[in-house]
C-alpha cells in the first residue's frame, strides 16, 4: 500500500476483501500508520502488502543525504540540529502569472493537507517507507497560477554557507537545484511535504518544506525550496551537472537500467537483511508509467 | 644499517609488537560491540563494509610505511613489522570481503559475479584482494628460506599492485565527496615515491660508485 488518504469511509467498506479477510496480518505489518484511516482499493494490491513497514523514525531522522549539511549519513542530524527554519519565503519565478516572494502560508496555508505513506528509494540501493504529511504539489500550482507556456518547474534549495556549513566546500555545485516536467509536478503522488511520522520535517530531512516523488530516486526530492521558477525549458539539475552519465533528469526508480558503478535490480530496505527486488517507478507504475510511454527509459535515465 | 636513535631504539623494540596487535585486533570487538548496540546507524551493513575495507587499506599503507622507516631509523628489526602490518592488512580485507559475500548480498553468487564483472571499482577490489593472497601465504620466515629473499621480495612486489588497485577501488566506491580516498591516496603515493627515488639513486649510485645498496631491503 503505499499511499493513504485519511477519509471518512471505514476501511471495511472500500478494503479488498481479499485484504480485508486477511487485515490482521495487513493490520499487524502497516498497524502503526493505518489505523483510523482507509486504504486505497487500487493501490492496496497484493504486491509488497505485506512487506512495507514503516521505516523507524529514528532510522529517517538520522541517516540522511543532505549535503548542505555535511556528506556523512549521520551528518545532517548532527549539523541541522541548530537550523532555524522560520521564517521562511519562497520565491515564484518565471512563466507564472504574478511572479513574488510567498511567505510559508501564503504558498502552503488552507490547502488540503494530505497524509502519504511512500517508499523511498534511494539512487544508493537503500529504501525506506516515511509517512509524510504535506500538500500536493499540483494544488500549489493552481495556486501559483503558471502560465500556459511553462513546460517545467525548476527547484532551488536555500544556499546559506553560514547556516548550511555543507556549503562551505563545493561537494557539489550550490545551490541545488531540482526539477519536474509539469505533467510529473501536477501527478497526484507529488507531494510539497511539510511534515513526517506526524511531526515537523526535521530539519535533516529538509525544513520546513521539500519535494517527495516516490517514483523517483531519492535525490529529486529537493529540501529547504526557497524558489519554484517555472520555465519551457528543462532545468538543470545538481546531481545532472555533477555527474551526467551517473545521474539523469527523470531518475525515475528502474531496476533494469543500472547506475554505471552498481545494480538497481535490488535495495536494501532499512532494518532489513537481505537485499530486496527493486520495483518499476518504485512500485507506483499504476499511478505513473503512462507519463513516460514511448520514451526510451534507458537514455532517459 | 647504523642506528640513528639509540636511545629510543630498546623501548621501541620492546614494545611495537604488543602495540601492532593492539592496533590490529582491537577494531574487530569495538565495531561488533557497536553492531550489538545497535550503534552502527541505520544501515550497519554499510557501515561494517566501509570501515573493514578502511581498515584493510590503512595497515596495507602501514606495511608500506616500514621500509621508509626502518631506512629513516636504521633499525632493520622492523622489517618483521612489515610482514605482521601486511597480514593485518590482509586479514581486514578478508573480513571485508565477508561482509561484502555474506551481510551486503548474502551468497547471491549471480549478483555478486555481476557486481566483479561489470563494475570496474569492485573488480579492482577482488584484484587487490587476490594479489594479497600469495603474499599471506608466503609471509612465514620458511617461506623466505625456501625461496630465497630475491625470489621473496620479488613476488612480495605485488603489494604495490595491489594496493594501487585498492585506493582506486576506494575512489571510485564513493559517490561524491571523494576527499577520504584522496588523503589516503595521497598518503599511499607519497610511500611508493619513495621507492621511486630509491630507485633512481641506485640507479645513478651504481654508476659512479659501486655502493653497498646490495643489503638494503627491496620492499
Amino acid at each position: 500500500m503505499l499511499i493513504r488518504k485519511p477519509d471518512d469511509i471505514r476501511s471495511s467498506e472500500i478494503t479488498p476483501e481479499g485484504i480485508y479477510q486477511n487485515r490482521r496480518a495487513f493490520m499487524g505489518t502497516v498497524g502503526a500508520i493505518a489505523l483510523g484511516s482507509a486504504i486505497l482499493p487500487n493501490i492496496a494490491g497484493a504486491r509488497g502488502l505485506q512487506d512495507d513497514k514503516v521505516t523507524p523514525e529514528d532510522d529517517a531522522t538520522s541517516y540522511n543525504n543532505y549535503y548542505e549539511f555535511g556528506t556523512g549519513k549521520e551528518d545532517p542530524k548532527e549539523q541541522a540540529k541548530d537550523f532555524q527554519p522560520m521564517p521562511w519565503t519562497v520565491n515564484v519565478e518565471g512563466m507564472v502569472k504574478t511572479p513574488r516572494p510567498y511567505t510559508f502560508d501564503e504558498l502552503l496555508g488552507k490547502l488540503p493537507v494530505q497524509d502519504r505513506v511512500y517508499r523511498m528509494r534511494c539512487v544508493e540501493a537503500w529504501s525506506m517507507v516515511i509517512p509524510w504529511q504535506g500538500v500536493q504539489l499540483k494544488d500549489v500550482i493552481a495556486r501559483l497560477q503558471p502560465l500556459p507556456s511553462a513546460k517545467f518547474v525548476e527547484f532551488t534549495t536555500l544556499y546559506d554557507p553560514k547556516r548550511m556549513p555543507g556549503q562551505r566546500r563545493a561537494v557539489l555545485p550550490w545551490p541545488y537545484k531540482e526539477g519536474l516536467r509539469m505533467d510529473e509536478a501536477n501527478n497526484s503522488l507529488t507531494l510539497l511535504a511539510t511534515g513526517m511520522y506526524g511531526k515537523a520535517l526535521p530539519n535533516q530531512n529538509g525544513a520546513p518544506v521539500r519535494l517527495v516523488t516516490p517514483w523517483k530516486y531519492g535525490f529529486k526530492g529537493i529540501k529547504s525550496i526557497v524558489k519554484i521558477r517555472f520555465t519551457d525549458k528543462m532545468p538543470s539539475t545538481t546531481w545532472n551537472d555533477a555527474n551526467s552519465s551517473e545521474y539523469g533528469f527523470y531518475a525515475n526508480v528502474n531496476p533494469t537500467v543500472d547506475h554505471p558503478r552498481w545494480s538497481q535490480a535490488k535495495e536494501r530496505r532499512i532494518g532489513e537483511f537481505l537485499r530486496r527486488n527493486t520495483l518499476m517507478f518504485n512500485g507506483y507504475a499504476d499511478q505513473v508509467a503512462s507519463m513516460y510511454s514511448g520514451m526510451d527509459l534507458r537514455k532517459n535515465y | 644499517m647504523k642506528s640513528r636513535f639509540p636511545a629510543l631504539e630498546a623501548p621501541v623494540r620492546r614494545w611495537v609488537r604488543p602495540a601492532l596487535w593492539l592496533l590490529v585486533v582491537l577494531p574487530a570487538p569495538w565495531l561488533v560491540a557497536q553492531l550489538l548496540l545497535n550503534q552502527l546507524g541505520a544501515d550497519p551493513i554499510d557501515k561494517l563494509e566501509r570501515l573493514s575495507g578502511l581498515w584493510a587499506l590503512r595497515f596495507l599503507a602501514a606495511s608500506l610505511a616500514v621500509t621508509p622507516i626502518m631506512r629513516l631509523t636504521g633499525w632493520g628489526w622492523l622489517v618483521a613489522q612489515r610482514r605482521f602490518l601486511g597480514l593485518a592488512a590482509f586479514f581486514w580485507a578478508l573480513l571485508h570481503l565477508s561482509v561484502y559475500t555474506v551481510l551486503d548480498w548474502f551468497f547471491d553468487w549471480q549478483e555478486i559475479w555481476k557486481d566483479i564483472a561489470k563494475h570496474l571499482y569492485i573488480t579492482l577490489g577482488m584484484l587487490a584482494f587476490l594479489l594479497m593472497v600469495p603474499l599471506a601465504l608466503t609471509s612465514t620466515k620458511a617461506s623466505i628460506r625456501r625461496l630465497g629473499g630475491t625470489r621473496w621480495n620479488r613476488l612480495h612486489a605485488l603489494v604495490y599492485v595491489s594496493v594501487v588497485a585498492a585506493c582506486f577501488h576506494f575512489l571510485w566506491a564513493v559517490k561524491k565527496d571523494i576527499a577520504e580516498p584522496i588523503f589516503y591516496g595521497t598518503v599511499v603515493a607519497v610511500l611508493l615515491a619513495f621507492r621511486v627515488v630509491w630507485r633512481v639513486d641506485r640507479r645513478s649510485s651504481s654508476r659512479t660508485v659501486s655502493g653497498d645498496t646490495k643489503s638494503t631491503p627491496a620492499g
